[in-house]
C-alpha cells in the first residue's frame, strides 16, 4: 500500500514536469510575446519590462526558473495582469467551476445510474430502448447548443434564473444542469454494460440459486463491481469539469477557470498557462489516484498495483 | 446504398467457393467477414435510417450552396432578420443572410473537418499503436508513457497553442484537431497489437523471415482494422464537437465563412429575439452528431467478433 502510493506520487510528479515543459516548448515555439500589445510603449520601457519579467533569458534559463517556482510554490505577477500571480487568479476562479463541476456530477450521476440500472435490468425492453435513447440524445446535444436552449428558457423566458453571470446564490442551477444532462447520458451507458456484464457473472448465478432476492442481488451483489466503469469514466471527467467546461462558462458567462485556459494561451501568458495547465494535471493524477484506491477496495482482484 | 446490393454479393461469393473450398466448420454459408459485417450492419432499420439520412446530408451540404439562390456571405441589410418565410426556408440572420445557404455551407466545413481530422487522427494513432505494440519492451513503454503525459494535458490549451502556431485558416485546423486526438486510437491499436504479436500465424511469419515492415503491414494491419473503423467512426463525432467548440470561441473557423460552431455562436447571441438563428444550426448539427454515432455503434455491434452472441 505505501510502495504504492509513492510509486504514485513519484509518476505523477513526472508527469506534471513533463506537462509543464510541453507547454512551456509549445508556447515559445507558438510567435509572439507576453508583452505585445496595441499600445506604443517606448522601447526603452520595453526593455526594462523584457528584462524584468526575465525573458531576455535563453529559454532553459526561463524554463528552470518556472520549474523551480512551481515547486516552491511561488508565484510571480503576470505581466498580463500586472499586481496578480497565477495562484491568485486560480484561486479567485476555481470556486466558482468547482461549484457548477460538484452539482453538474451529482446531477450525472444521481440521473445517469438508476437510468442505466433500469435498462440493465430490463434489458431488451420497452424501458431498456427509452432509457438508452435518452442517454444518446444527452451525449450527442452539444453542450453549446443545450446551454443557450436552457438559458433561454428558463433564463429568459420563464425568468427562474440569471440567464448568465455569477451574482446570485442559485446562479450554479442551469449551468450545472446543463452539463448534468449531457453527463448523465455516457454515465447511463456506462452503468448498463457494467450491470449487464456483472449480471452475467457466476457468482451472481450463485447468489440466485441460494435465493436472493432480485433487489440484492443488484444492489448488495453486482453494484460494487458495475460501478467500476463509471468510477474510471469519472476521474479524468471530474477534472475535466472542476477545470472548468469553457463553453458552458461562455455561454452562462461565468468567471470560473475556463476562460484563462484560453485567454492564458491566446495572451501568451506563459506564467498562467503553464499555471493552469499544471494544475488540471494535478487534478488529473489526484482523481486518478482516488479512483484507483477506490477500484482496489471495491474489487479485491485488482489490488494495489504499482 | 444502392451499389452494394449485400445478399446479390453474398450469392455470388457464395457460388464461386462452392465446390472449391467447403467450409464445414461454419456450415452452408461461406461469406467474408466484411459481407457479414455489412449484412449485421444493416440489421437495424435504425442503422439504416442514420446511414440514408448521413449521405442524404453530406450530398446536400456539398452540392445544396451551388444550387441555392443566395452566396452563403451574401447580406440584405433592408431585410435583416426575419424567421423563415417562402424566400428563405429557415430565415435570415442579422445581416440578411440566408440562413439554409450558411447551414449547408458551414456544414459543408464541419464535416470535412470531421473527416479529415479523423483521417490525420487515425494516421497517427494507428502508426504509433503500431510502433509501440511491435518494439521491445521498453521502446513500447516510454512510448506508452508519453501518450499517459498527454492524457494529463488540457488537450484545448494544446489544441489553442497549435491553432496559433499554424494559423486559424480551416485546412490547418484539422491538422491541429488531429493532433490532439490520436491518443485512444494509439491505445486501442497497440492493444490489439500485443494480443495478436505472439499468436502462431505472426510467430510462423517470423520464423519464415518476415521483417519488422512485413509483419507491419502485411499482419497487423489487416487485424487492427476493424477497431480502428470503429473507433475513428466514434471519432467523427467528438472532433466535429472539438471544431465548434473552437469555432463557438471565436478560434476556428473565421466569419465571413461559416462552420456549424460559428452559426451556433451567432445563434446563441442572439437568441432572444431570433431564436431561429439558433434553432436552424443546431438541430441539424445535433442530428448529424446523432446519426454518426448510431453508425458507429452499430459498426461496433457488427465489427466486434465478442458481440456474435446476437446472431
Amino acid at each position: 500500500m505505501l510502495r504504492f502510493i509513492l510509486s504514485r506520487l513519484v509518476q505523477g510528479l513526472l508527469v506534471i514536469l513533463a506537462v509543464l515543459c510541453i507547454t512551456f516548448v509549445l508556447l515559445k515555439t507558438a510567435p509572439g510575446s507576453p508583452l505585445q500589445s496595441e499600445k506604443n510603449i517606448p522601447e526603452h520601457i520595453q526593455k526594462e519590462w523584457v528584462k524584468s519579467y526575465g525573458l531576455d533569458q535563453p529559454g532553459y534559463v526561463q524554463l528552470w526558473r518556472h520549474i523551480v517556482n512551481f515547486a516552491t510554490f511561488t508565484f510571480p505577477p503576470s505581466p498580463k495582469k500586472p499586481g496578480r500571480g497565477s495562484d491568485e487568479i486560480i484561486a479567485q476562479a476555481f470556486p466558482v467551476s468547482a461549484t457548477v463541476a460538484v452539482a453538474a456530477l451529482l446531477i450525472a450521476l444521481g440521473l445517469g445510474i438508476p437510468i442505466g440500472a433500469l435498462a440493465a435490468v430490463r434489458a431488451n425492453t420497452f424501458e431498456d430502448r427509452g432509457a438508452m435513447l435518452f442517454a444518446t440524445l444527452g451525449i450527442c446535444t452539444p453542450s453549446m447548443v443545450l446551454g443557450p436552449v436552457i438559458a433561454l428558457v428558463f433564463g429568459l423566458k420563464l425568468r427562474w434564473f440569471n440567464a448568465a453571470g455569477w451574482f446570485d446564490a442559485d446562479d450554479w442551477v442551469l449551468p450545472a444542469v446543463t452539463l448534468g444532462i449531457i453527463y448523465s447520458g455516457y454515465i447511463s451507458r456506462l452503468t448498463r454494460a457494467g450491470l449487464r456484464e456483472t449480471l452475467a457473472q457466476d457468482f451472481i448465478r450463485t447468489a440466485r440459486a441460494k435465493g436472493a432476492s432480485e433487489a440484492a442481488i443488484v444492489f448488495r451483489h453486482a453494484f460494487k463491481l458495475a460501478c467500476l466503469p463509471v468510477l474510471n469514466y469519472l476521474g479524468p471527467t471530474a477534472a475535466g469539469l472542476m477545470t472548468g467546461s469553457i463553453v458552458i462558462e461562455t455561454v452562462f458567462q461565468l468567471p470560473g477557470l475556463g476562460q484563462h485556459f484560453v485567454g492564458a494561451a491566446v495572451n501568451r501568458d506563459y506564467d498562467l498557462a503553464m499555471a493552469t495547465a499544471a494544475f488540471y494535471a494535478v487534478l488529473i493524477v489526484g482523481f486518478n489516484f482516488v479512483v484507483d484506491v477506490l477500484q482496489a477496495l471495491l474489487n479485491p482482484r485488482i489490488g494495489f498495483k504499482s | 446504398m444502392s451499389e452494394v446490393n449485400p445478399s446479390h454479393e453474398a450469392l455470388l461469393a457464395s457460388t464461386s467457393t462452392e465446390g472449391t473450398e467447403p467450409n464445414p466448420a461454419l456450415g452452408v454459408t461461406s461469406e467474408s467477414p466484411g459481407q457479414r459485417a455489412w449484412r449485421r450492419l444493416i440489421r437495424s432499420r435504425v442503422t439504416v435510417a442514420a446511414m440514408i439520412f448521413l449521405g442524404l446530408l453530406i450530398t446536400i451540404c456539398t452540392v445544396g450552396p451551388s444550387f441555392s439562390p443566395y452566396d452563403q456571405s451574401q447580406q440584405d441589410l433592408e431585410l435583416q432578420a426575419v424567421g423563415p418565410v417562402p424566400a428563405h426556408w429557415l430565415g435570415t440572420d442579422t445581416l440578411g443572410r440566408d440562413l439554409l445557404t450558411r447551414i449547408l455551407f458551414g456544414g459543408h466545413i464541419s464535416l470535412l473537418v470531421g473527416i479529415l481530422a479523423t483521417a490525420v487522427a487515425s494516421v497517427i494513432g494507428v502508426g504509433y499503436g503500431l510502433i509501440a505494440g511491435l518494439s521491445s519492451r521498453r521502446v513500447d513503454a516510454v512510448m506508452m508513457r508519453l501518450v499517459d503525459v498527454l492524457y494529463a494535458f488540457p488537450f484545448i490549451t494544446f489544441v489553442i497553442i497549435l491553432v496559433v502556431i499554424f494559423g486559424r485558416e480551416f485546412w490547418l485546423i484539422f491538422l491541429a484537431i488531429g493532433a490532439v486526438e490520436w491518443l485512444t486510437m494509439a491505445r486501442v491499436v497497440r492493444g490489439q497489437v500485443l494480443a495478436l504479436k505472439n499468436l502462431d500465424f505472426v510467430l510462423a511469419a517470423r520464423a519464415s523471415g518476415a521483417g519488422f515492415l512485413h509483419i507491419l503491414i502485411k499482419h497487423m494491419l489487416p487485424n487492427v482494422l476493424g477497431p480502428v473503423i470503429i473507433y475513428a467512426s466514434l471519432t467523427v463525432p467528438g472532433v466535429m464537437l472539438l471544431e465548434a467548440t473552437l469555432s463557438f470561441l471565436g478560434l476556428g473557423i473565421q466569419p465571413p465563412d461559416a462552420s456549424w460552431g460559428v452559426l451556433i455562436r451567432e445563434g446563441a447571441d442572439n437568441m432572444e429575439t431570433y431564436p431561429w438563428m439558433l434553432i436552424g444550426p443546431g438541430v441539424f448539427f445535433s442530428a448529424t452528431l446523432l446519426a454518426l454515432n448510431l453508425i458507429g455503434d452499430a459498426l461496433r455491434d457488427a465489427l466486434d467478433p465478442k458481440s456474435g452472441a446476437g446472431e
